[in-house]
């Protein structure tokens, strides 16, 4: 790690935002990741998706679990709610903020032991319940803290660092996701932010529960011959269905795209994505298609990235239960305590 | 664009402004550091084995490295490198052991016309290598301009005799009192080379009514000042007008200020921010209680029977004409007279060669300058240099000594045998910093602090006596401060393509986002597809290609830090944080750099 603080002095022309804030604003401490990390980028990513769209860094919850994935909150949004949890819990302790105050953006960040093994379960019902989230998973295939072992999105057949042959399924958090009726579903590659920070910036726009897997090589234990999360690998396997831009009412996140066929997605909230096809077959708002998508050319071994899935119409777990506009935490005993009154109506109705 | 040439001497050169800036190329950074270790005598002997006068220079330079400084383009204000370097002088031990000592004589005899710093730079390279310096002065003691016409408030005696006994003590010898009036005597007496470092001596004029009948109490500002460094005047009239606005015209009035002036004012011509003189010597001014009054032409001094009563002005505004060009015309306010005692004209310096006879060989151009090689420092005549004022008009002292090290490369050549005309290459040392996982042999840590100011003298003392130093330089506790902003810009950033894996690790760290990595392209194209704007097309982009996506790496070295947290954050080691140390070459630089290494 890093001994000293990174410096406070800025670029002097450096762009700034609607709030009047540069992207250098939207840190955290320095990062005690080792160096290289995949993860570093995907912060940096956060970053810059927060930037543009001049988000209120104290309307975050940053909210985590345990791992190198799950320390990364501490790196970015320094000035934002945030929640370390206990290990694998992360969709539970998000889920409960959420209820609690529907107002904040959530943004929860776990990786590939934290959300695929102990929390797989967890995971799973918050995706399934739609928690309006941005649900990152910091996807290494190893577990980097405990010096490398394969975690379970390892993928059968691909090699350890000594050499060592994964002969366990691996499990695929997007097809799952998409399974569980996640209503934004993403996979993208630390090392091509021009993909990732739309997607995260598109993903914090979506109301309902959007996920994007991003794979992010371990420097330390998954980035050797045989691995198939190294920089190398995913670069030559790399099959990107479409590209976006966000438009948030002003000029897009990003451009430098080679034209394509551009297709425009309105959210619910208004806000739009701009879809610029790379696959002229692929249908983003087709569950189905984009699991059989996926799954033909898993078996090819091609990592399918880009928007994958995203239900314009989504609604999420406040829309379920018909919850009050207002945050559940900011309800006071007036308004909570209907009085002896009802209560005595309610009494009546059930005797 | 094509990949950067790092091996090229003049590419990490240019990265260190200062230092490039620099007219002798003096490594600043490396001396800076040397001052925070608290290694006084070893940060003094880089300066002056590069510019000859640290203490001097320390006080008086024009400091072409400050406005260069990178620290000016990322806050407020450069590191203040000049008084830093007289803190170096201030706390030095003896160092008279370290200083080279004359060489056995080679029985070559060499002229130097002049005892001020071009003159004493060339003899102080040359003696150590064996030649017989003797070194002619019209003044009794040796300094020149230095010890003539910089007050005593400014630069004690006791530092210039300090620093000219260190290169006087090398076996040279000095003819003080001894004006050369003859070019054609001196060819005569046979030397193997003359040097000229004569200076520029006269005081322009201020030719204009009056001037003539109140000739009593008009006095030519460097000719003033000179008679007060050696004591002819110690009093001037109690209302005093300094016209110019040059440095020269900041000594003058400072120097009035003590002499008895109480009302003592400077008016220029031009407006005061496009006034000669440097800011920080316009602010002592101001200081001192003397205004400065601007766009107002003198047009008459007025007399009463030859007794000056005051000088009348004409007031003028600045007008731009379509190219930019600024012309004074008058403004159409009345004329105004401004009554005095006394007036001090500064508005320029002439060079006179009336010694050179025109049979010497010396050609003269249209200005009645000395022809002269501005590498070799040559004349006309082939045994005949020039260097400092003499050679191309008034500069500073800082260029003075970096002629006098070009001069005297040239006379140690042609007296060697060699063509003088083939400059050897500077030597340079590049070497990792790097000490352990994330240590490095320079402190990174990157300081917030603000530009520390430098201690003066309490006004009312300052302004009774003459020879009271004004500034009191740093102590240590400032030095230290002062010394951390440096941002040690000669510590480079060297990336090596083939170990870079491409991970984005640099660019997410660099807190100043000076790299990118995209496709290559036309740099004015490149220059706009940056991560931060590029808008000092004169600060390099250090380009590598050879990725394995095809992209290159393009780092913009305008703000860089060189705070190396593209080293600590780079897993492959790609980035690597080292120190580049260029040695200028002297006369007998081979024996100088080996003394180098060992600082």
């Amino acid at each position: 790690m890093t001994y000293i603080a990174k410096p406070k002095f800025h670029h002097p022309g450096l762009k700034k935002n609607e709030l009047g804030y540069t992207h250098r604003d939207y840190e955290g401490k320095i990062s005690t990741l080792c160096a290289g990390c995949g993860h570093d980028s995907i912060t940096a990513s956060i970053i810059e998706a927060c930037f543009e769209l001049s988000i209120e860094p104290h309307r975050v919850a940053k909210i985590s679990g345990i791992g190198c994935s799950s320390k990364t909150p501490d790196y970015f949004l320094g000035n934002s709610h945030g929640f370390n949890s206990v290990h694998g819990r992360m969709p539970s302790v998000l889920t409960g903020a959420n209820l609690a105050n529907r107002d904040l953006i959530y943004l929860g960040a776990s990786g590939d032991g934290d959300s695929a093994s102990i929390g797989f379960g967890q995971f799973a019902h918050s995706i399934r319940r739609g928690v309006n989230m941005t649900y990152i998973v910091e996807n290494n295939g190893v577990y980097g803290l405990t010096k490398g072992q394969f975690s379970a999105t390892a993928d059968r057949g691909s090699r350890s660092k000594k050499g060592v042959v994964n002969t366990d399924n691996a499990i695929d958090l997007v097809a799952i996701a998409l399974q569980l009726g996640a209503t934004f579903v993403a996979r993208s590659f630390s090392g091509d932010k021009t993909q990732l920070v739309p997607l995260i910036a598109a993903a914090i726009q979506h109301k309902g529960a959007s996920f994007i897997d991003v794979i992010s090589p371990c420097i330390a234990f998954n980035n050797h011959a045989g691995s198939t999360k190294s920089f190398d690998y995913v670069r030559e396997h790399n099959d990107a269905v479409n590209r976006l831009d966000v438009l948030v009412g002003r000029e897009p996140i990003h451009v430098d795209y080679a034209p394509g066929t551009v297709q425009v997605v309105e959210q619910h909230d208004g806000s739009r994505i701009a879809l610029r096809k790379l696959d002229a077959d692929y249908d983003p708002h087709d569950r189905l298609g984009a699991m059989t998508f996926l799954q033909k050319h898993a078996a090819k071994g091609q990592i399918v990235t880009g928007l994958l899935y995203v239900d314009p119409e989504a609604e999420d777990l406040h829309a379920h239960l018909d919850t009050v506009e207002t945050p559940l935490n900011t309800l006071d005993a007036r308004e909570l305590c209907p009085g002896s009154a009802a209560l005595d109506k309610i009494n009546a109705g059930l005797r | 664009m094509k990949p950067t040439d790092i091996s090229a001497p003049d590419y990490f050169h240019k990265v260190v402004d200062c230092q490039w800036a620099c007219p002798a190329h003096t490594p600043v950074p490396e001396y800076i550091r040397l001052i925070a270790e608290g290694r006084y005598s070893d940060a003094y002997m880089i300066n002056w084995r590069s510019n000859v006068f640290p203490g001097i220079l320390g006080r008086t330079c024009d400091r072409p490295c400050e406005p260069a400084c990178r620290r000016g383009r990322i806050e407020e204000n450069p590191v203040a490198i000049c008084r830093l370097k007289r803190v170096a002088a201030d706390f030095k031990d003896d160092i008279k052991h370290r200083l080279p000592r004359p060489g056995p004589k080679n029985g070559k005899r060499i002229a130097l016309v002049g005892g001020g710093p071009a003159s004493l730079t060339v003899a102080r390279d040359l003696a150590p290598l064996g030649y017989h310096c003797t070194v002619f002065d019209s003044d009794p003691k040796a300094g020149g301009m230095m010890r003539s016409q910089i007050p005593k408030f400014r630069l004690p005696d006791s530092v210039i005799d300090e620093e000219t006994d260190y290169i006087l003590n090398l076996g040279i010898e000095f003819k003080g009192g001894h004006r050369v009036d003859s070019l054609k005597k001196l060819l005569d007496e046979n030397y193997d080379a003359i040097f000229v470092g004569s200076g520029a001596p006269r005081g322009r004029e201020l030719d204009i009514p009056g001037r003539k009948e109140a000739a009593a109490n008009v006095h030519i500002g460097i000719e003033w000042l000179a008679s007060v460094s050696f004591g002819h005047i110690e009093k001037i009239g109690r209302r005093v007008i300094v016209l110019g606005g040059g440095n020269t015209a900041m000594d003058c009035c400072r120097t009035a200020r003590r002499l008895g002036g109480q009302d003592v004012k400077v008016i220029v011509r031009s407006g005061f921010d496009e006034m000669k003189a440097s800011p920080w010597e316009k602010e002592d001014a101001l200081h001192e209680d003397i205004p400065i009054l601007n766009y107002m032409v003198p047009v008459a001094f007025i007399h009463d029977n030859g007794k000056l009563t005051g000088v009348t002005f004409q007031k003028v505004k600045a007008e731009y004409d379509a190219k930019g060009r600024r012309n004074l015309v008058p403004s159409g306010e009345p004329d105004e007279t401004v009554a005095c005692d006394d007036v001090l004209v500064a508005v320029g310096q002439e060079n006179a060669f009336p010694w050179i006879e025109a049979d010497c060989g010396i050609e003269f151009d249209k200005w009645h300058m000395p022809k002269v090689d501005p590498k070799t420092f040559a004349s006309t005549n082939p045994k005949v240099f020039f260097g400092g004022d003499a050679a191309f008009g008034p500069k500073n002292i800082i260029w003075a000594v970096a002629h006098g090290h070009d001069a005297a490369l040239s006379i140690h050549k042609m007296l060697s045998g060699e063509d003088i005309t083939e400059r050897p290459l500077p030597e340079v040392q590049v070497s990792s910093q790097k000490m352990g996982i994330h240590e490095w042999s320079y402190d990174n840590d990157i300081s917030a602090d603000k530009r520390f100011k430098v201690p003066h003298r309490d006004k009312v003392i300052a302004l009774k006596d003459i020879r009271a130093e004004v500034e009191l330089g740093y102590d240590l506790k400032l030095a230290l401060g002062e010394a951390q902003r440096c941002l040690n810009c000669d510590v480079q950033t060297v990336f090596t393509a083939p170990l870079c894996i491409e991970c984005d690790a640099c660019v997410d760290i660099c807190p100043m986002d000076c790299i990118t990595f995209t496709q290559n392209g036309e740099e004015d194209d490149l220059r706009q597809r940056l991560k931060a704007p590029s808008p000092h097309h004169d600060q390099a982009l250090y380009i590598a290609d050879g990725l394995k996506t095809g992209r290159i790496m393009a780092k913009d070295e305008d703000v860089c830090l060189h705070c190396g947290l593209c080293a600590e954050r780079c897993p492959t080691g790609a980035w690597d944080m080292q120190k580049y140390l260029i040695d200028m070459v002297h006369a007998g630089s081979t024996c100088q750099s080996k003394a180098r290494s060992a600082a």
